[in-house]
């Protein structure tokens, strides 16, 4: 699975800081409860779960229902302590995994 | 003995009164409450939840949630679990937060199939259970559109 996010971190912050990260992922999220023109059920297709590690550590993770609106929009925080990589991890309805990674700089406070 | 007005109006203010009472948890988030909890007892205090009061597309409500804790290595939010009773998948979302979150606090954008209240159930790392409610009117559900 290629997901297509978007992902707004700041790219430094300091040592101690809680830091905002914003989600915005291209997903129909498609509920299973829709019916086509035809009065045919649309199949479910959902992202099912998404984990956002840093330094190696989960620091948040989410379980979606079908009721999470089409192109899931998140946000959510963490406490930067060291300079490191975010790994962002989306998991669909059949198991496949997209994987996004980013960096954060984290300097002391007067620096 | 006559009935006196004042006595009138403040049986009516308690019956007022009664009726406003916040009633999260009915029907369907009652049983999953108890299905997901047991009968361990939820306080409706230390979470924030916010939801537009009417939303013209149910398609795409705004939710904001935020739970008071110190987030501290033994005393932080495990998870919270967010309800929508008329949904026909009440459950909406869970979310885990750690030590390393910092700060639980989410915002994202959900679905509602009918104008209903949204329930939020904070889990934390002693075990204790805390709550807030919402409610949203839609003007147009999510799930009955077709494409067409």
């Amino acid at each position: 699975m290629m997901i297509n996010a978007r992902i707004a971190i700041p790219s430094s912050a300091t040592r101690g800081d809680l830091v905002q990260i914003k989600t915005l992922v291209s997903h129909p999220m498609e509920s299973g409860y829709r019916y086509d023109a035809m009065g045919i059920r649309i199949p479910q297709n959902i992202l099912k779960h998404f984990r956002c590690e840093y330094l190696g550590h989960a620091v948040f993770e989410m379980e979606f229902g079908p009721a999470v609106a089409a192109n899931p929009f998140l946000t959510f925080f963490f406490r930067a302590t060291e300079s490191g990589a975010l790994r962002f991890i989306w998991r669909d309805q059949n198991g496949e995994q997209s994987i996004i990674e980013r960096e954060i700089h984290v300097t002391d406070e007067g620096n | 003995m006559s009935i006196r007005r004042r006595d009138l109006i403040k049986a009516g203010s308690s019956a007022i009164a009664l009726l406003s009472l916040p009633l999260p948890v009915r029907g369907a988030v009652a049983t999953l409450l108890a299905e997901d909890f047991g009968t361990r007892s939820i306080i409706e205090d230390r979470v924030r939840l916010r939801v537009p009061a009417l939303a013209e597309n149910g398609n795409s409500v705004p939710l904001d949630v935020s739970v008071d804790s110190p987030m501290s290595a033994n005393d932080f939010v495990q998870a919270l679990h967010i309800y929508a009773e008329k949904n026909p998948e009440p459950r909406v979302a869970k979310m885990r937060f750690f030590p390393g979150s910092g700060k639980a606090e989410i915002s994202t954008r959900i679905r509602f199939s009918d104008s209903q209240v949204i329930v939020a159930v904070a889990e934390m790392s002693d075990g204790s259970l805390w709550s807030a409610s919402g409610k949203t009117i839609v003007t147009i559900a999510a799930c009955v559109d077709q494409i067409l």
